[in-house]
């Protein structure tokens, strides 16, 4: 939007006071995601610039709470030698270290069944004979627009009640995957579920909208060349809607990894995650070392964005959708 | 000559069935095809998220603390119609379960039903309890002597309709109205209704959060739909970046940036607009629920109304301008209404997540920026489920509405995620 010749005085000032508007709306989008950067590395327990951090004094900066997060729930001395027992320690006990193993643990299992589920759904709603197509999508994306608080509610009063008694052979069978009652509740099942639902909507929309370029007639080409449904599928439908479902993929796994309300609901001391770590941490004491966590996670959400991002464009380059 | 009288010849596939016929058998195994490939996920769907959300409902409807622990009362309840004096009998059996639930320790069971809708009565029957043993007939005088409230005609009201396990209480509790001893429905005293106005606070505030982002949002994404691609591409990024940030991540930041020992308030102290004194609060009240919903919100409006703006061609203003409109004339006439179908998508989108939202409110929202889903997970705490359930029910049924009026004018299947 260059500004043309013809503009008057008055819409050169507005032309650049509105891009000076903008400018700053795009600083409060990104302004608060990257404070936490520098605030992370501050050697004072404050969440706000101390003076030597303004000057740019190294001994205002320190490690201190990345150090923390490591540290803390490790039964050693703090000036323990940080040989191979100590990292075995820090792997077994560190509080922050567990946390961040049951989220991936959790969301890895819940990004595979939304995804395999999800890509399964997408590609039948996607069939122009698809019965109830739009009552059945409507449904199928409403975990995203229900507040999660009624989600969280609902499961609450559902795995409390969802339990199985060891004793019986499905019981026994399920009974590594429950509570030690054998109940959903306080299970690492039971989150796992919960979450898969939570992801489910966010790649039946990426799918979906991958597949709403694709050409129909490549299935009957394939087909027409003496392949049957499992080649078509593997060599030619999964190739071209791979990257619609990798972001769905992503978009489900930062779903649950990012997910704290149900898991405050229907977890058990057993499953503590990083965003129920970070949310204890808010709410009680308040302590640089949530932003050391903050910043190992935007790191990894700028990761995530990049990678969906070029996932988008590959897409459209092999659908050949042109970019706009 | 053709002999038009004759039976026109039925078309046939190659094995001999009628095509008619054939093409009707396949377009049925072609839609049980595709019924098939949805039928797993719609089967994990059913299970792990309708049937919780029945369990809500019903527990909402459902509350069986006075009706299990009270069985001499319900029958004595079944057996007389609702009527002005309540007679000796009547005392006399709600003795015989008060001693039966001091035995079982359920007197608490049994008054926190009660007590929901007439406050102040879980003390009442836990202490009748215990004195139930000693009480001497005739037992009217002897529970009235007691404790007054038992001769109150509004107990009596409560344990009739708390004598069935199904009920609607919770819905009006929820609506801020009681019942009068004549059973009639009237409005809790103005002290008290603390629902109603909980209720419209969030719609307000939702509202107010969805304007603030819709105006933040407008220029930004004007400016991403007319700037050529590769350069939008990366404000885009901008964009996304909170999108894809922990929740958590966004809220801890800001609290960084607001609180009075804050970014903000050190930078005003600093340039000397503030005095050391006169830092301002602006997290853990109102002010920080409505800045922080408004920066993780923003994204689902740029989103939508990016999309559309990026198709309207910019020809029509041209034309606007070369006619001889003025640009405030060519913005109002002309792009503004272009860009409705956006505006209405986003706002929609926006209010649906705002009037559900609870963990910002919860960590920054302070005493009086809760919403009502902070008022749900107060109750879940303290084991009030089937009130939380009825608060639940009544937001749920606000999104639904909500969400079917966004499926009518928008449709779920344009919903787009970056």
């Amino acid at each position: 939007m260059a500004l043309p010749v013809y503009a008057s005085p008055l819409e050169r000032v507005w032309y650049y006071t509105f891009r000076i508007l903008c400018a700053l709306i795009f600083l409060f989008l990104v302004a608060p995601i990257l404070i936490v950067i520098p605030l992370s590395f501050n050697i004072e327990p404050y969440f706000s610039f101390t003076h030597k951090m303004l000057t740019l004094d190294p001994s205002g900066y320190s490690l201190r709470w990345y150090d923390t997060l490591l540290t803390l729930g490790v039964n050693a001395p703090d000036d323990a030698v940080r040989d191979s027992t100590w990292w075995a320690m820090v792997w077994e006990q560190a509080t922050w270290v567990k946390a961040a193993k049951n989220s991936l643990w959790i969301g890895m299992w819940a990004t595979i069944l939304a995804t395999v589920l999800g890509t399964t759904a997408a590609l039948g709603l996607s069939r122009p004979e698809m019965p109830y197509r739009r009552l059945i999508m409507a449904l199928l994306i409403s975990p995203m627009i229900v507040p999660i608080i009624i989600i969280g509610t609902g499961l609450f009063f559902f795995y409390s009640s969802a339990c199985i008694s060891p004793d019986n052979w499905l019981g026994w069978l399920l009974s590594p995957f429950l509570s030690a009652k054998g109940c959903l509740a306080n299970s690492h099942l039971g989150i796992i579920l919960a979450h898969a639902t939570l992801g489910i909507p966010f790649v039946i929309i990426t799918v979906t909208a991958t597949l709403s370029g694709f050409d129909q007639s490549l299935i009957r080409a394939s087909a027409s060349l003496g392949a049957n449904p499992r080649t078509t599928f593997f060599k030619v439908i999964m190739p071209l809607i791979l990257p619609g479902v990798i972001s769905g993929a992503l978009f489900a796994f930062v779903t649950s990894f990012d997910e704290v309300v149900a898991v405050l609901f229907i977890a058990g001391p057993e499953q503590q995650t990083i965003p129920r770590q970070m949310w204890n941490g808010i709410r009680e004491a308040i302590s640089p070392a949530i932003l050391a966590v903050a910043t190992i996670l935007v790191i990894v959400s700028i990761a995530m964005l990049v990678t969906v991002e070029l996932l988008r464009r590959r897409s459209e380059r092999l659908r050949g959708v042109t970019p706009h | 000559m053709v002999d038009l009288t004759a039976a026109p010849e039925i078309l046939r596939t190659a094995d001999g069935r009628p095509l008619k016929s054939a093409l009707a058998l396949a377009q049925r195994k072609a839609k049980w095809r595709a019924f098939f490939l949805v039928l797993p996920l719609l089967a994990f769907v059913v299970l792990t998220f309708i049937v919780p959300i029945l369990k809500m409902l019903e527990r909402s409807v459902n509350h069986d603390g006075f009706s299990s622990n009270a069985p001499t009362m319900v029958a004595w309840f079944n057996d007389h119609p609702a009527g002005a004096d309540i007679p000796e009998d009547a005392y006399a059996a709600l003795v015989t379960d008060l001693k039966q639930m001091q035995k079982d320790r359920t007197a608490g069971a049994a008054g926190t039903r009660i007590n929901y809708t007439v406050p102040g009565t879980i003390s009442v029957f836990k202490s009748a309890a215990r004195e139930a043993e000693k009480l001497q007939p005739p037992y009217k005088d002897a529970l009235i002597a007691s404790n007054k409230m038992w001769g109150d005609p509004l107990v009596w009201v409560a344990m009739r309709n708390a004598s069935s396990a199904y009920t609607s209480d919770f819905y009006m509790v929820s609506a801020d109205l009681k019942r009068d001893a004549n059973n009639s429905l009237v409005r809790v005293e103005d002290n008290q209704r603390i629902y109603v106005y909980l209720f419209l606070k969030t719609f307000v505030l939702s509202i107010v959060i969805t304007v603030a982002c819709l105006l933040l949002a407008f220029p930004i994404a004007h400016l991403l739909a007319v700037l050529p691609m590769a350069k939008s591409n990366l404000l885009m990024i901008l964009v996304l970046l909170p999108f894809w940030t922990s929740l958590l991540v966004r809220t801890s930041s800001w609290i960084a940036i607001l609180q009075e020992q804050g970014i903000i308030n050190d930078l005003m102290v600093w340039i000397g607009a503030f005095s050391e004194d006169g830092r301002i609060r602006m997290i853990y009240n109102q002010t920080g629920t409505i800045i922080v919903m408004t920066h993780i919100l923003l994204p689902f409006m740029v989103l939508p109304l990016y999309s559309v703006m990026r198709v309207i061609p910019p020809s029509y203003a041209r034309a606007a301008r070369s006619l001889g409109a003025t640009s405030w004339t060519t913005f109002r006439r002309i792009y503004l209404p272009q860009t409705l179908p956006g505006i209405a998508a986003g706002s929609l989108l926006v209010f649906i997540l705002a009037v559900g939202y609870y963990i910002t409110p919860a960590l920054v929202g302070g005493a009086d920026g809760q919403l009502i889903s902070n008022l749900i997970s107060f109750h879940m705490n303290k084991a009030n489920w089937s009130m939380a359930a009825a608060l639940a029910a009544i937001l749920l049924a606000a999104v639904l509405l909500l969400y079917w009026l966004y499926d009518r004018l928008i449709g779920i299947d344009r919903l787009k995620l970056g």
